[in-house]
């Protein structure tokens, strides 16, 4: 079954068109990432998903239903936002009860709701404090169990780590994802971060200048991306393009190659020169310049490269990707 | 800045100079205060002189007491002030929060409008205004006020409100239109309690010029039953003597209301609220 699907759905501000022809499907209890450069148009498609926004034209259906016309409340949805949103006027239990005590829920369904979900995100101890006297990873569980405690069709994410330091992003996201697997719900999840897209989606679904680039999951569209610009977007170090001239005189096609199949050969096809070096520890990365191109090279290991000095790059040749002059994948 | 504030020196200039300040501000109030208890010789001969055992005197709170219906003068200004800004705050923040939260076509059009009544003095419209109480029958009621402060407070009202109004979190607006509050909850329980501080602004800038004001009730409502307290005080000042007694006791007393309301506001100004809301 699906949880929520679209059809071809456009969305203008007067003269700026900022969806274009968006069509997906959500399946029963899948993960969907939104993910792409900001001002691509992920959050609005989302603000459209949640009936925030009116879509300009195309269908928008949750369930079975078609909810165009259907107010946010009414949808079967709930939504998590980045800056928490939490009500500054009411505390934990008071801002997880609100909307239930709005669809005129019984006192005891509410209570029993609201303590299930706490228990769930460990905020059983914190039920009467108000959101000022909680810390940001604290206020964002808040957050977080507000949505739960309506157990909704679907869930919807705007960006819920973006405000968190990088320890708590990493430990919220293992909780997301667990929350997944525990509510077998179907939720959306958007964010500009590819680390997270990856690591959390069953599917994402890449976006940019408002279009759908590609969806599929993370590891088709890192394996088989459809274009340039979704091979560049996922993946970190990002992948090296180099006219393809460089190695093959009068190719006039890119040539994309991941940092990770890239590896220092004496009799390597690419001559460069380092620029940088960043020891991770576990993995080396040596920024080169290629000709006039910056190329990354992703190393495993411990490696005493210098900066400055000559280097070759080797590659086996099924790893390459190619594309044309427009950005679109050609085949081998 | 932080070295700055600690640095001794610059604080005792920093106090020395509020010290100064709130002494010249306070200078003219404290001179009223005194001399509306001395003798009509004492405020003459030695206007600075604080009233001692000779000097002392209530006859100008007497004169003031006697003197027409001092309460009911008072009461008038009270309610007019208190309604006119009631409406003010509170049909100022409607305006406002459409304007700062809906799209509609002619919006940014509406805003300037609204706007536009603060570079119009309203004073230039008595006499229309005027025919216009007369034809509506509100000529020496207190509505006649209230009308005419309220129009006169809300241009201000609405552009300094939807000015904050905007940096109210879109996510929290929208947090409560998932959580199913209709548009009129999500304005009184969510926005409204954000924008408090700019709300006692604008309740502290439209309070004072309503309370002191002659011009209106001079012209809409003179009658003995709608005076207001400042129109009530002109009775001691004549063309050829000028009871100053009684004149400076009724300027003590129209002091008080003022201040206890702004000390209400003024509270509000100071506290900040919205920790806990938003990042």
């Amino acid at each position: 079954m699906t949880a929520l699907s679209l059809t071809n759905v456009n969305k203008s501000f007067g003269k700026v068109h900022v969806l274009k022809d968006i069509s997906f499907e959500v399946e029963d209890g899948e993960f969907v990432v939104f993910v792409g450069p900001s001002g691509c148009g992920k959050s609005t498609l989302l603000r459209v998903i949640a009936g925030l926004e009116d879509a300009t034209s195309g269908e928008i259906k949750i369930g079975e239903d078609v909810v165009n016309l259907t107010p946010p409340s009414k949808r079967g949805i709930a939504m998590v936002f980045q800056s928490y949103a939490l009500y500054p006027h009411l505390n934990v239990r008071g801002n997880m009860s609100l909307a239930l005590k709005q669809e005129g829920q019984s006192k005891n369904v509410i209570a029993e709701r609201v303590n299930k979900a706490a228990a769930m995100l460990n905020l059983g101890e914190y039920l009467e404090r108000f959101p000022s006297e909680l810390s940001g990873g604290q206020r964002q569980r808040v957050a977080i169990g507000r949505a739960i405690v309506r157990e909704p069709k679907l869930f919807l994410f705007d960006e819920p780590l973006s405000n968190l330091d990088a320890a708590l992003r990493m430990n919220t996201r293992i909780e997301i994802a667990n929350l997944h697997k525990q509510l077998s719900a179907s939720m959306i999840y958007v964010t500009h971060d590819q680390t997270e897209a990856m690591t959390l989606a069953d599917k994402i679904v890449v976006l940019r200048d408002g279009r759908v680039e590609q969806i599929g999951s993370p590891m088709d569209l890192y394996n088989n991306p459809a274009n340039k610009f979704v091979a560049g977007f996922l993946g970190s170090p990002s992948m090296n393009f180099f006219p393809a001239g460089l190695v093959s005189e009068g190719d006039d096609r890119t040539i994309g190659i991941r940092p990770e199949d890239l590896f220092v050969a004496e009799d390597g096809a690419l001559s460069a020169t380092v620029t940088h070096v960043e020891k991770l520890g576990g993995d080396t990365n040596v920024v080169a310049r290629l000709d006039s191109h910056q190329i990354t090279a992703r190393l495993f290991g411990q490696h005493d490269v210098e900066e400055g000095t000559g280097i070759r790059f080797g590659f086996a040749p099924e790893r390459i990707y190619r594309f044309d002059q427009e950005g679109a994948r050609l085949s081998q | 800045m932080n070295k700055a504030r600690t640095n001794p020196f610059n604080k005792t200039a920093m106090h020395g100079a509020l010290i100064i300040y709130t002494l010249i501000a306070l200078f003219p109030v404290f001179v009223i205060l005194i001399n509306s208890f001395k003798t009509r010789k004492a405020i003459f001969r030695e206007p600075l002189a604080m009233p001692d055992s000779e000097s002392f005197s209530m006859i100008g709170y007497q004169t003031v007491m006697k003197q027409g219906d001092f309460f009911l003068y008072f009461q008038n200004s009270m309610i007019v002030t208190v309604a006119s800004l009631f409406f003010v705050l509170l049909f100022g923040a409607m305006a406002a929060f459409a304007l700062a939260e809906y799209r509609f076509r002619g919006n940014l059009w509406m805003g300037l409008y609204l706007a536009l009544g603060i570079m119009i003095p309203i004073r230039i419209g008595t006499v229309a205004i005027l025919e216009m109480m007369v034809a509506t029958g509100l000529v020496n009621t207190l509505w006649a006020l209230i009308l005419v402060y309220t129009a006169q407070g809300l241009p201000l009202a609405v552009f300094i409100l939807s000015e904050f109004m905007r940096q109210v979190s879109e996510d929290l607006k929208n947090a409560g239109r998932v959580d199913g509050l209709s548009e009129y909850t999500i304005f009184f329980r969510l926005v409204l309690p954000l924008v408090r501080p700019a709300m006692a602004t604008v309740a502290v800038f439209n309070m004072i010029p309503i309370w002191n004001d002659l011009w209106f009730p001079l012209i809409l409502a003179p009658a003995e039953e709608t005076k207001t307290l400042t129109l009530g005080s002109q009775v001691f000042i004549g063309q050829f003597v000028t009871d100053w007694n009684a004149v400076l006791s009724a300027l003590s007393m129209a002091i008080l209301p003022v201040l206890v309301l702004y000390v209400i506001f003024s509270r509000q100004l100071i506290r900040g609220i919205t920790s806990g809301a938003v990042k």
